[in-house]
């Protein structure tokens, strides 16, 4: 009896440290919303103030009040915008350029990454890293010898294709294309060379393998790879900066800028509207499409 | 169904010989295994006969025609892989009939072809299933399926058990050998495990560094293999290879191991074994089960002799038991009654009527 109590006392005196696994995980956890808190705050703080903003009215805007507070709100801008047939031209040419956009870098792309890491051929493997290098070169510095061979080519066949919206349609696969069959690569990579030899030997060809197999297998990353072109060309801005100037043959980013400041004076209101109406696509494509986007980076990073 | 020859087939990786000229015929309906460790060249001579990997040199025939140059999809076979390899976004039925899909065939054949592979493989309510909703076992048999419906003139099987757990193994080994017996398809098999080999095939062909060491039933490559490599590689546990001396005595011959120990060679074997008393490097081969405990009568052959243990390890219906002799580690099978127990010396007897005398330096055996 005595022996009992003292090994109950020793218990008491010296207690197991059982649970501090969990306790370790539970201050990390803490940690870790303070941080997501944070960067939440931090990442959504321009949209909200867009929102705010597009919901004032000049005078407001301008007005000595609190910037983060709409005392009357309207939804005039919203109104103007929506019927002003500038704005809604500039939303189509972005649509129709983004889509476009997207549809050829997709029909470049799986079939280069297809080809790149399936078909072993001679010199495949430098070709899909020099792919991954010209991703690497920034547009800043390819802007200007592009206009200087525009200017070429109409020299040598006098057609126009600086303000012309439809060149956008060239320019924009120029960086699409390399990231897009990069990601795909990767993809394609980890799909496991059984499955294509079992494909071969039930008596498919390639193409039918590609499109009967790699693309269903690989569909997260295809469609990681569609958002990634569709944001880079609905979002792009230095490019059509460049080659298009005339108001009828601007896109979204660059039409807001043109259109609605004048001189030194600057629309806030509607610039704020106009921001948020081109967020929306990209943001309604993302929310649906979540999930596939992050498994499909993430597959893509690893391979290749 | 079909005959498959291979003559002369070389495959070289950039300057490494994997496969270097081998000759092998196999006839209709056989179940052929090809069996050798990793890296001796098997799997790449079943992938060149399904046309996965060119040939550097040789010929291959399936049905009689040279089929060098004929791509995967032109050569009726059918193959199933280690990783089962199924089309992840399909159904079973899907998978299955895929090939067939692809060939146009009309949809009631496809049907009925795919319902009679899902009976003769016992997977009629997986049908609709995807490949992840399965386990290891049923993915193999899908993967068996997919070969079946094709009817194709030649089965291929790269080492398809090798992701099963043991107990599924043996399993499985036991319905591709039923599901064989059923089709009649010809057959070639790749595995590393020498069980698989001997319990299924007709006729086991061993490799051994892109070279055929030995082609035969299982019962001749246990029984009479030609080379060291066969006759170490075939057998569980591994057939126990002691140095020893030929010499003439008392009008016969015998094998000397230690000066204290000699076995006299049954008559049987005498005259194969004359010239070999001038050899300095000699094995002589004895598989663990031809070296059991000594009971009260011996019969003709069989040799007693003192082994002090090492080690035991009872496998319930026997007891495997280690000792030195000569210099290596011998391997014995005893009576689990016979008294084995670790460092305790026990009366052995070999049965020298299944000896087998190896020439060290060709690594022939003679």
């Amino acid at each position: 009896m005595a022996t009992a109590d003292a090994s109950i006392g020793a218990r008491r005196k010296y207690p197991p440290k059982y649970g501090s696994i969990s306790r370790d995980r539970r201050w990390a956890l803490r940690w870790s919303y303070v941080f997501l808190v944070l960067f939440a705050i931090f990442f959504l703080m321009p949209p909200i103030y867009m929102l705010i903003t597009s919901l004032k009215t000049s005078a407001e805007i301008s007005a000595e009040s609190n910037p983060w507070w709409v005392y009357h709100p309207t939804l005039a801008n919203y109104i103007e915008l929506l019927s002003s047939s500038q704005y809604l031209g500039y939303f189509r040419n972005s649509a129709i350029v983004s889509v476009f956009v997207v549809t050829t870098t997709m029909l470049i792309s799986v079939p280069a990454a297809f080809a790149l890491s399936r078909m072993k051929f001679w010199g495949s493997a430098t070709l899909a890293t020099g792919i991954f290098l010209t991703y690497l070169i920034p547009e800043t510095l390819l802007f200007l010898p592009l206009f200087k061979m525009f200017a070429l080519f109409n020299q040598w066949t006098g057609i126009q294709l600086i303000n012309r919206w439809w060149v956008l349609l060239f320019l924009y696969p120029t960086l699409t294309v390399p990231f897009c069959t990069w990601i795909m690569i990767g993809y394609f990579a980890s799909i496991p060379k059984e499955l294509d030899e079992a494909a071969l030997i039930d008596g498919a060809g390639w193409l039918q393998t590609l499109t009967k197999i790699f693309i269903p297998v690989a569909l997260p990353g295809l469609i990681a790879a569609t958002i990634f072109a569709f944001t880079v060309s609905w979002a792009q801005f230095l490019y059509p900066l460049a080659f298009t100037t005339s108001s009828e043959q601007l896109v979204l980013p660059v039409g807001i800028i043109t259109s609605l400041i004048k001189g030194d004076v600057f629309n806030w209101g509607q610039i704020m509207t106009g921001a948020l109406l081109g967020a929306a696509p990209p943001l309604i494509i993302y929310a649906f499409l979540m999930d596939y986007y992050i498994a499909g980076l993430t597959a893509g990073a690893t391979k290749g | 169904m079909a005959e498959v020859r291979l003559r002369r087939v070389v495959k070289t990786f950039d300057a490494v010989e994997a496969v270097r000229g081998i000759d092998l015929d196999i006839a209709d309906h056989e179940f052929v295994v090809l069996v050798g460790p990793s890296g001796c060249g098997k799997s790449t001579t079943l992938r060149m006969i399904a046309g996965l990997e060119d040939i550097t040199d040789g010929d291959i025939m399936i049905g009689g025609d040279i089929v060098n140059d004929v791509p995967p999809k032109d050569r009726d076979i059918a193959m199933v892989f280690q990783n089962y390899a199924l089309y992840p976004h399909m159904t079973v039925s899907q998978n299955m009939s895929f090939g067939l899909r692809l060939k146009r065939y009309p949809r009631a054949e496809i049907k009925k072809r795919v319902d009679e592979a899902a009976r003769i493989l016992d997977i009629k309510e997986l049908l609709d299933r995807k490949p992840k909703q399965l386990s290891g076992g049923q993915r193999q048999r899908v993967a068996m399926g997919r070969a079946i419906v094709r009817n194709p003139k030649v089965f291929l099987f790269d080492e398809p058990l090798s992701n099963l757990d043991a107990k599924l193994r043996v399993q499985m080994r036991t319905e591709i050998k039923k599901v064989h017996q059923q089709v009649r398809t010809t057959t070639i098999y790749v595995t590393h495990d020498q069980v698989e080999a001997m319990t299924l095939a007709d006729r086991v062909v061993v490799m051994n560094h892109g070279t055929i060491e030995q082609v035969g039933t299982p019962q001749q490559l246990y029984h009479s293999p030609r080379t060291r490599f066969v006759a170490g590689f075939i057998g569980s546990p591994a057939m126990n290879f002691i140095p020893c001396r030929i010499e003439a005595a008392d009008g016969g011959l015998s094998v000397r191991l230690t000066d204290a120990l000699a076995f006299p060679v049954p008559d049987a074997r005498a005259e194969r074994y004359r010239d070999c008393t001038q050899n300095g490097a000699l094995l002589l081969g004895l598989r663990p089960e031809h070296i059991t405990d000594a009971h009260a009568n011996l019969a003709p052959g069989e040799i007693p002799f003192d082994a002090n243990l090492e080690v035991t390890e009872p496998m319930g219906m026997e007891t495997l038991v280690y000792f030195p002799l000569n210099g290596t580690q011998v391997c014995g099978r005893v009576n689990p009654n016979a008294g084995a127990r670790d460092g305790s010396p026990l009366r052995m007897a070999a049965n020298l009527n299944n000896m087998h005398l190896i020439d060290a330096t060709s690594g022939r055996v003679i």
